[in-house]
């Protein structure tokens, strides 16, 4: 495997391990330490300080939680909610898909991150209003594919074959479609993950996400902005973190949509 | 063809009216109460009751959500909580600057994605191409709040050239519209690319190249004129990006635009507002994907007859 597949992979390692062994590592996010505020970097601390003598390296762990439970929890959730929805839809027909599409189209006819700030600042802050507005938005993405997927397969004569033995439309979604259009789903659901994090990160950054003192990445950059000045560190680090984590998810999905999708293979 | 206008038209009602009831219903179905915000928590139920009464939030929803479409035919957006002007001289007085933020972007994105996308095209497969192409993902994964305050620590704190927020003069326009705009060149350069590389494919290039044409003729007279097009078209699909990036944008510099106005309705509470934004947004967005889908049936017979 070359650089394209490791250095994704090695960031979304390290952004894992971040977050799952971050409530084992004796952290200590929200110690203040007045002496140290905006501090370059000591021995204790090689990122350096915030505003209020907060060691960054720690805050920086507690906002990768933050981001990776977050998107975690909004690409499962869309993915479960949108795939179905989508797959239900383009099998069923009649006027249900067309009841769905509509919503489909309304949501898609406006930009999502919008709708999210709105939301999130409508539900009022914190961490489950977040996930709420992201996922409100984000269904919509796999809604649509999977649609667009199963009308393509679902004419495959092994699901009219289920269908003349009187399989429930239930299983034959779940059995007979749903694996043949996951390729494409698990792809977008790679690129989800990019935008999830962004979007997360944009919430906190406008002050709708997380609360103080919990960190995120956004509201970590947030802080900065006002430091500019004299600790640009402050946004340097979750800055780049958050770059770092965006890159891998999009390098990754650039990598999974060449190594997956058949048909992009056949035409070139 | 007036079959396929009327059908756009009408979809972009749907979505228009689609939208502004869902944010409706949001924003009525949430517990927290308006009237406590305006008067704060000590005042007296009477008072309560009667500014409940006169702003009609005592009604069944359903009748305000009539209300509320009833006000938008007559374009009356009703007053803000906050400052008790009417909303709409709000919208009016903030658009200016949103949409003089929004070209500027849009200048700065075709300015670097034009040349980058083109190279990439041209040299495929080269050291070129793929620098042109990891500058644009690059470009993908850093989020504007993050490329403003790098921006404004290069350019106002280092180099002291440009002023780090506000609005007064051309100045102060550069940042905002480099932040905004370089995520869209970075989107826009990968359009660039790839229509280009389908045009270069075609026979008629082949033609010209057969002809002896000078290689910069055949790329810039026969494939960026054909690519252009479809670039073209698809960038109004990408204004929902710039209007979504224009609200943090607007934040971070201070701007005086909608995006801004937007976080201010969120922070206060100022409902009536932050509806109107949603609603102007969502209209302008809408617009423009019409248009753009108008445009595509007109220049495109195939999609119109497929379609219609």
């Amino acid at each position: 495997m070359s650089l394209r597949v490791w250095f994704p992979l090695g960031i979304i390692l390290l952004w894992l391990l971040m977050a799952l062994l971050g409530p084992l590592m004796a952290l200590e996010p929200n110690q203040i330490e007045l002496s140290k505020i905006l501090l370059n970097h000591d021995s204790n601390a090689l990122l350096g300080y915030d505003d209020l003598g907060r060691p960054l390296w720690d805050r920086l762990v507690m906002g990768a939680q933050t981001s990776f439970m977050v998107a975690i929890g909004v690409v499962t959730i869309s993915l479960i909610v949108g795939t179905l929805i989508g797959a239900v839809s383009g099998y069923l027909g009649g006027w249900f898909d067309h009841l769905v599409t509509r919503i489909i189209d309304i949501f898609l006819a406006f930009p999502g991150i919008l709708l999210a700030i709105a939301m999130a600042g409508i539900l009022g802050p914190g961490v489950e209003n977040v996930v709420i507005a992201l996922a409100v938005v984000s269904w919509v993405g796999f809604a649509r594919l999977s649609r667009a997927q199963v009308l393509s397969v679902k004419h495959r004569e092994h699901v009219q074959a289920a269908i003349a033995l009187g399989v429930s439309p239930v299983l034959i979604v779940l059995r007979h479609l749903l694996p043949l259009i996951m390729a494409p789903l698990i792809i977008e659901a790679t690129f989800g993950v990019a935008s999830v994090v962004i979007a997360e990160a944009g919430l906190s950054f406008l002050g709708l996400g997380v609360q103080a003192p919990d960190a995120s990445w956004g509201s970590m950059i947030r802080d900065g902005t006002r430091y500019l000045l004299v600790a640009p560190h402050m946004i340097l680090v979750p800055g780049i973190a958050l770059m770092l984590v965006v890159l891998a998810a999009n390098l990754l999905g650039d990598q999974l949509r060449d190594r997956l999708d058949v048909r992009l293979k056949n035409n070139r | 063809m007036v079959n396929f206008i009327a059908s756009r038209l009408l979809s972009a009602l749907v979505v228009v009216l689609g939208v502004s009831c869902i944010v409706f219903l949001f924003i009525h179905m949430i517990p927290g109460d308006p009237v406590e915000v305006m008067l704060g928590e000590s005042a007296r139920p009477a008072d309560r009751e009667a500014l409940r009464e006169a702003l009609g939030l005592n009604l069944p929803v359903l009748q305000q959500l009539q209300h509320y479409y009833a006000g938008l035919i007559q374009l009356d957006l009703g007053h803000s909580l906050h400052s008790s002007r009417p909303v709409l001289d709000l919208l009016i007085e903030r658009i200016p600057a949103t949409v003089e933020l929004a070209l500027a972007s849009l200048i700065v994105a075709v300015i670097i994605a034009f040349p980058l996308g083109t190279i990439a095209a041209v040299r495929q497969h080269t050291l070129w191409d793929q620098g042109a192409m990891g500058f644009a993902l690059i470009g993908v994964s850093i989020p504007n709040f993050v490329m403003g305050p790098l921006l404004i620590l290069l350019f106002s704190v280092t180099l002291a050239w440009l002023p780090v927020s506000g609005r007064e003069g051309f100045a102060s326009l550069l940042l905002p519209a480099m932040t905004l705009g370089s995520a869209l060149a970075a989107v826009l350069s990968r359009m660039v690319r790839a229509s280009l590389l389908e045009v270069l494919s075609e026979d008629y290039v082949r033609t010209a190249r057969a002809k002896g044409l000078s290689e910069w003729r055949v790329v810039w007279g026969h494939g960026v004129r054909n690519a252009l097009l479809p670039v073209v078209t698809l960038l109004g699909l990408q204004l929902g990006v710039l209007l979504g990036g224009a609200v943090i944008t607007e934040t971070i510099f201070s701007w005086p635009g909608i995006g801004q106005l937007t976080i201010e309705a969120i922070q206060r509470r100022d409902y009536p507002v932050l509806q109107a934004c949603v609603l102007l947004i969502s209209l302008v967005y809408v617009v423009v994907n019409t248009l753009t889908d108008l445009a595509y049936g007109w220049l495109d017979p195939r999609i119109r007859l497929g379609e219609g």
